[in-house]
């Protein structure tokens, strides 16, 4: 059985990524993704991962080899953050629309200009639409558990859609936490080898990545939503048993004292462990008070959020990224399109805050729901705020 | 080498990777330079292509000419997938999952995929040393949107973002030398070729497949639609820039340098333009300017070659 050890984030994820018998990894360092790779790296120079690493120029290359690879038929994983997502944006899309089931770790970093390394959800957001299955982990357990469920999803014939598993940079990555990581024989019991159902073989020729006149660009287009929809439910199924194997379970939207709530507040990340504390504290002092997270971003489970908002009053959604110019956070104008033709719906006050890094502690939650609930009663002249800033 | 052409049917593989029917112009060079070139290649291979005319030519959903597995996702990533090809291939052979020892990893993309927006993943894929062969297209400029220049539009060319006009006489910048830049990466094989010498562009991409290690490939294509010249002109068009030292053939094994073709004297460069509406422009100081530095980049290639005899 595997042992719980002391062990960080980053590190924790590399070794599963190894214990997954990867057989490519592309990767480009950028912090705070850095520990990840160069872990990788060293466990490819000790004969402990027997993979191909190569060690890319680019994070465009290190996506475009991941596509490259995974054509091959080859299990493969890469990571990144920030900048580095950004420049594989263009290739995100393909390995999505190609069904090539990249997986990859993103420690989510602020997006420049100003520089900023330190973790917030600016990077992710703006890869939203590039038809991945996006998820988001709490802790470092979730963030092992989840690489190893990514394999799964992505690569179920069924399915064949890269995995994003996203986990804050430094807040999480750099974590370190008693963590539980499965023995190699225990995932394969779990993992099924990668079988690439049509890979680039010379016995049985195929193209792949052929351009579509606008008579058939449409359809494309459907069938990768048809895709990523149906992906839903072996999403759900795999979670299940992995819950099942590993006593572990895990939901698209997780719910914390939600029972008898008439406030929500809802996060996404590691946000929502500290977030808990604060929801504790007002249980305590009577406040009927509770917390929503998503942890399945794409594809959005609409009907699980709906059911987790229930009839609560008000909804305070706390977003880690700035749609400049737009409603705020991207997650609260989702939600808030979720729940719009909803019959009888939240109040719903949005909140920005922990970006490039800053952080927000219990009692800043606290405030933020306290806050949250005076908007909902008095309305407020911004359409969000940002929590804590100085004018 | 010239007389040769009547043979040369007879003496390549009747391997034809890509099928019949496919959209190129007439006389197109760059669909017949990968004609002949998968001639050489061979059915046990995988082609990594780059957006561009030949891209586009061969696959349109739901159909595809090629008759090897073909992967092409964007414009100026081709050498990095094909370096993802290569890995994947070489991990799962190691692993037992993969029966075919020798499958070739063939990269293919016109020259603005190669000497411009692609040079990075190109650069960084000859440095780690993949095992595969990438060829260079290089038809002198952006052919498939419309005509534009890129670095390899030779000096004095009017393309659409470098018009000739009052104030400019077209592309004001010289070619770029990529083989050059792919020798400098001290990779293992270099070679430069033209479907008008198809023995010898055969002959150098059997040593390309050939070779442990990367291989650079660059081939000079005529395209009639972007050079404003007559469509039966290409091949011809192609020995010009050969005999007029525009165009040398030469390889480079393990960076020594060895000419293909040594013309007795170059052929005066008019012949070479005057068939083609893209230099039409040009006045006789400026061709002559352009024949001098075509001839004294010719001889300093010669002298390499020669020196390292
Ligand atoms: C990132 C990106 N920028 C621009 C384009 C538009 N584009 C497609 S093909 C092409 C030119 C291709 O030129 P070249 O590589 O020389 O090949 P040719 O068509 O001449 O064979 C351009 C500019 C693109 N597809 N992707
Ligand atoms: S534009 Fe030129 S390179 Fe492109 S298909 Fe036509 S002839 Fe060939």
């Amino acid at each position: 059985m595997a042992k719980r050890v002391g062990i960080e984030t980053s590190l924790a994820i590399s070794e599963v990524v190894a214990a997954c018998d990867v057989d490519v990894v592309a990767a480009y360092p950028i912090t705070p993704q850095t520990h990840i790779v160069e872990h990788l790296a060293d466990l490819v120079a000790n004969g402990k991962l027997d993979a191909e690493y190569i060690p890319v120029e680019s994070e465009h290359s290190a996506m475009s080899a991941c596509l490259g690879s995974v054509a091959a038929g080859a299990r493969t994983f890469t990571a990144s953050a920030g900048q580095g997502l950004e420049l594989m944006h263009e290739v995100l899309f393909v390995a999505s629309a190609m069904r090539l089931p990249v997986i990859m770790a993103v420690t989510n970093r602020a997006v420049s200009s100003p520089l900023s390394v330190w973790g917030d959800h600016s990077d992710v957001m703006a890869t939203r639409d590039v038809g991945w299955i996006q998820l988001f982990v709490e802790n470092g357990q979730e963030a092992v558990d989840n690489t190893i469920c990514a394999f799964k999803m992505g690569e179920a014939k069924n399915v064949l859609l890269p995995v994003m598993v996203n986990l804050d940079g430094f807040h999480l990555s750099h974590m370190i936490e008693p963590i539980t990581i499965p023995e190699r024989e225990e995932i394969s019991r779990f993992l099924p080898p990668f079988d690439y159902p049509l890979p680039l073989h010379p016995d049985k020729p195929v193209a792949m990545g052929d351009f579509a006149p606008p008579v058939i660009f449409s359809e494309a287009k459907w069938a990768q939503e048809i895709n990523i929809r149906d992906s839903y439910e072996t999403i759900i199924q795999t979670w299940q048993e992995f819950g099942q194997q590993f006593g572990r379970y895990y939901q698209p939207v997780e719910k914390y004292c939600t029972e008898g709530a008439e406030t929500l507040l809802l996060t996404m990340g590691s946000f929502s462990e500290t977030a808990m504390t604060a929801i504790d504290n007002l249980r305590e002092q009577g406040q009927k008070v509770g917390l929503v997270r998503i942890r399945l971003w794409r594809p959005f489970p609409f009907e699980e959020l709906r059911k987790a908002v229930g009839s609560a009053k008000t909804l305070i959604v706390f977003d880690r990224a700035i749609s400049v110019g737009g409603p705020g956070g991207p997650v609260v104008s989702e939600v808030k399109a979720a729940l719009y033709n909803e019959p009888q719906k939240p109040n719903v006050v949005s909140f920005v805050g922990g970006l490039g890094g800053r952080d927000v502690t219990r009692e800043g939650f606290e405030e933020i729901i306290t806050r949250g609930q005076e908007i909902a009663e008095q309305g407020s002249p911004n359409e969000f705020e940002i929590y804590g800033v100085r004018e | 080498m010239i007389g040769q052409s009547v043979y040369v049917p007879r003496l390549l593989s009747e391997i034809e990777s890509l099928a019949p029917g496919h959209r190129a112009c007439i006389g197109c060079g760059e669909v017949l330079a990968i004609r002949q070139a998968f001639k050489a290649i061979g059915r046990d291979a995988v082609v990594v292509n780059a957006t561009g005319c030949m891209e586009i030519i061969a696959s349109q959903l739901p159909y595809t000419s090629w008759r090897l597995p073909w992967i092409h996702t964007l414009f100026e990533n081709t050498a990095a997938v094909a370096s993802g090809v290569e890995a994947g291939l070489k991990a799962m052979k190691r692993k037992g999952r993969y029966d075919h020892p020798d499958t070739k990893v063939v990269a293919i993309a016109g020259d603005g995929g190669t000497v411009d927006i692609g040079l990075q993943a190109l650069s960084g894929a000859l440095e780690r040393g993949h095992n595969l062969l990438y060829i260079c297209f290089d038809n002198e400029g952006y052919m498939n949107t419309g005509v534009q220049r890129s670095s390899a539009t030779p000096y004095g060319a009017t393309t659409t973002t470098s018009p000739a006009g009052k104030q400019s006489i077209g592309q004001l910048s010289w070619k770029k030398d990529l083989p050059a830049i792919a020798v400098d990466h001290r990779i293992p094989y270099v070679a430069t070729a033209c479907p008008s010498f198809p023995i010898d562009l055969v002959e150098k991409v059997k040593k390309g497949v050939a070779t442990k290690g990367p291989a650079y490939i660059h081939v000079f294509s005529g395209c009639p639609t972007g050079w404003g010249c007559a469509t039966n002109l290409t091949i011809k068009l192609g020995r010009l820039a050969v005999e007029t030292g525009v165009f040398p053939l030469y390889e480079v094994e393990n960076g020594k340098y060895k000419m293909s073709y040594k013309p007795e004297t170059l052929r005066p460069i008019t012949d070479y333009m005057k068939p083609q509406r893209r230099f039409r422009h040009l006045t006789e100081d400026v061709i002559k300017m352009i024949e001098k530095r075509v001839a004294e980049e010719y001889y300093k290639l010669l002298e390499k070659a020669e020196c390292q005899k």
